[in-house]
């Protein structure tokens, strides 16, 4: 199984990144971006484990390590392994 | 009186700190290395030095937080022991839980290193008690990730504690953006927990506490923890 999680930063927390993407894109002409939010992407590869079991402990992980969550948030989603 | 340097992989601040405390104050140092599950009560005070700590991989501290050091250092931090984060040190105290709040990257997203002022909040913790003559210190920071963030619920907690110990300023001691380096919520250089027993910091003392150098002001916090209770 594979799961893939992303982790943002959480609303109301100054993303300098995206805030420098976002400048880079507008003079560029790409006047129609509104924001741009830089994150993390990660994939994690499980063996053994049904679905659910995965979810519950993928997000473990993300609340343990993956993501520092007074300012981010994570958002996984599983799918079978290629 | 003893005190302890944590040192973990990719510790660079490790010997400066030995180096102020042993030489400079003439103190009992002593060296632990992270993957010791040391017994840290027989020290006064235990610093986790600045540094870029497992690469900084993923976020700064976030790795050295699970070091097998790091369950004595909570263990001895939760019994009142004195513990200083110093930079990566802070990263570490905030990812661990021991501190409030979280670091992120610098608003310019550039590495900063310069000399800095701060302002001293409070003059009654175990860190900053030798601070009440001189509010104002001129201590330098090198730091990416030294931007501190906390929810408002948690500032406000920690502002109604007395918690903010330490704010960037100018060198008369106003607090103002222009004199905020990186960003940090509030100005805020240094914060303490709830319980003061343990402090974070990202400017570095002990790159002001030799007297072969003019500036001196990071003695002043080495000094406030020699400081017989």
């Amino acid at each position: 199984m594979l799961a893939k999680v992303h982790v943002t930063y959480k609303k109301g927390v100054l993303d300098p990144q995206g805030k420098a993407v976002h400048h880079a894109l507008s003079d560029l002409g790409y006047t129609e971006v509104q924001q741009v939010n830089v994150g993390k992407y990660m994939e994690i590869r499980l063996e053994g484990v049904s679905e659910e079991e995965a979810r519950t402990r993928v997000r473990e992980m993300c609340e343990k390590l993956l993501a520092n969550t007074v300012i981010e948030s994570y958002q996984v989603s599983l799918s079978p392994a290629e | 009186m003893k005190c302890a340097i944590v040192v973990f992989p990719g510790s660079n601040c490790d010997h400066d700190c030995y180096h102020i405390l042993k030489h400079v104050f003439e103190i009992d140092t002593t060296w632990i290395w992270h993957k010791d599950n040391a017994d840290l009560d027989a020290f006064d005070f235990v610093i986790l030095p600045g540094g870029f700590s497992y690469g900084d991989y993923l976020r700064a501290g976030a790795i050295s937080k699970f070091s097998p050091v790091m369950k004595a250092v909570v263990h001895y931090a939760n019994k009142g022991g004195r513990v200083l984060g110093i930079c990566n040190g802070f990263q570490i105290l905030v990812e661990s839980g021991l501190l409030p709040g979280a670091l992120m990257q610098n608003r310019s997203q550039k590495f900063i290193c310069k000399s800095v002022f701060t302002r001293v909040e409070a003059t009654d913790t175990p860190f900053t008690n030798q601070c009440t003559a001189k509010p104002v210190l001129k201590i330098p920071i090198a730091h990416h990730d030294g931007n501190y963030f906390a929810s408002d619920d948690t500032l406000k907690q920690m502002q109604d504690n007395n918690q903010v110990l330490l704010r960037y300023c100018d060198a008369t001691g106003n607090v103002s953006d222009a004199a905020n380096p990186n960003g940090s919520l509030d100005s805020i250089a240094g914060v303490a927990n709830a319980q003061k027993n343990v402090m974070g910091m990202m400017p570095h003392p002990e790159r002001s506490a030799d007297p072969l150098w003019p500036d001196l002001d990071g003695q002043l916090i080495f000094k406030s923890l020699i400081q017989p209770r």
